[in-house]
């Protein structure tokens, strides 16, 4: 039972040292949770991470659950669970309160407006990057525009965008993989 | 009963945004304009202080947000939401992890639901840099084109973006040198 906090702790830790978590906290866990605790194997970690990219959520909760499950059945993966987000609960809390409690102040407003502009930019830089991975053919480029123009001119819930483009990667590599069949069985 | 509400629509967006990082922008964007409970200006401060601070970026974003629409128990109840689809997939899946990895469906669905995300983010990003960059009350007054951009603001985010994109460096630094750049350029 001492596994409990201990799970805690190093989770929180590894919260409190990722900037941006996903791949960012790759190296983290490596060392903390790979090399210094041995509560999983470089494999594991990286099947983890196949697992998060394939499940919603946030991946370094697939993680912390997993691992946490593992070495200490359900009040494990909740220790660690809760460990992982414990830091950003406590320092986002901060952070809002200034800025809300400053917001009225001049130069905060003018400081906010620069880091709007800023953000922008990160913005559509990390949607670059990402149409690299997620857009990789013709297909995949038709469902991104679809879903584009689709929420860009109606307000209808991303719940549905997101339901209806996981039933058409289904239906693209289905058909894509029936016709190559067929190819290859007609030379 | 806001609080009820709150977890809800943070169970929704943690059931259903895939990718990590910025997957939950767009859930946060239909929520703004759904309930009000912030304002798009808010959402650009949360990608700000999200990027800026340790920890996951979702559970940072559900934490800001949560605390705006509620304080504390917003904030603990929000994260609460954000994270419970995520742990309780693992804890199904943790028997079955090699063969829903490598499961063909699993693999479809993705291939649809990557090309979806990156174009809900897409959107949501130009929802969010309408805001920053444009000026679209003083265009309707005066209805002359060049009011609707704001020149400074754009210029700084053109900046931001090339810079980001040949430099590098953590997203922090320019967030920082945007606020000091609004701060002096009183934006």
């Amino acid at each position: 039972m001492r596994q409990i906090p201990d799970l805690f702790l190093t989770f929180a830790r590894v919260g409190v040292t990722t900037f941006g978590g996903g791949y960012a906290m790759l190296p983290v866990l490596q060392r903390e949770v790979v090399e210094a605790k041995q509560w999983a194997t470089e494999e594991e970690l990286a099947d983890i991470y196949a697992i998060g990219q394939c499940t919603p959520g946030v991946i370094a909760v697939n993680v912390s659950t997993y691992i946490g499950y593992k070495k200490g059945r359900l009040p494990g993966a909740v220790a660690a669970t809760f460990g992982v987000v414990f830091p950003s609960l406590v320092i986002i809390t901060l952070i809002t309160a200034l800025i809300r409690n400053f917001s009225g102040i001049a130069w905060v407003q003018h400081a906010l407006a620069g880091i709007r502009a800023c953000v922008c930019a990160l913005v559509f830089s990390s949607v670059i990057k990402l149409a690299k991975k997620a857009v990789p053919d013709l297909p995949a480029f038709l469902v991104f525009a679809a879903v584009f123009l689709l929420s860009l001119f109606t307000d209808v819930s991303n719940v549905v965008w997101v339901v209806a483009a996981g039933a058409a990667g289904v239906m693209i590599r289905r058909l894509a993989a029936l016709r190559k069949k067929k190819g290859g069985d007609g030379t | 009963m806001i609080y009820l509400r709150l977890f809800w629509e943070f169970f929704k967006t943690g059931l259903f945004s895939v990718g990590g990082g910025l997957a939950t922008l767009p859930f946060l964007y239909q929520m703004q304009a759904k309930t009000g409970w912030f304002t798009v200006a808010d959402l650009s401060n949360m990608i700000a202080v999200s990027e800026s601070t340790p920890g996951p970026m979702g559970i940072n974003m559900a934490t800001y947000t949560g605390y705006t629409v509620a304080g504390i128990p917003g904030a603990l109840i929000a994260v609460a939401g954000e994270i419970l689809p995520a742990f309780l997939i693992i804890l199904i899946v943790y028997r079955l992890l090699d063969r829903f990895k490598t499961n063909r469906y699993v693999q479809d669905v993705l291939y649809g639901l990557r090309a979806a995300s990156a174009a809900m983010i897409l959107m949501a990003g130009l929802r969010v840099a309408q805001t920053a960059l444009l000026d679209v009350p003083a265009w309707r007054v005066s209805g002359a084109f060049f009011e609707l951009f704001r020149p400074l603001p754009i210029l700084l985010a053109a900046a931001v973006f090339i810079l980001y994109r040949k430099v590098g460096k953590h997203p922090l630094w320019y967030i920082l040198a945007s606020g000091l750049i609004g701060v002096l350029l009183k934006l």
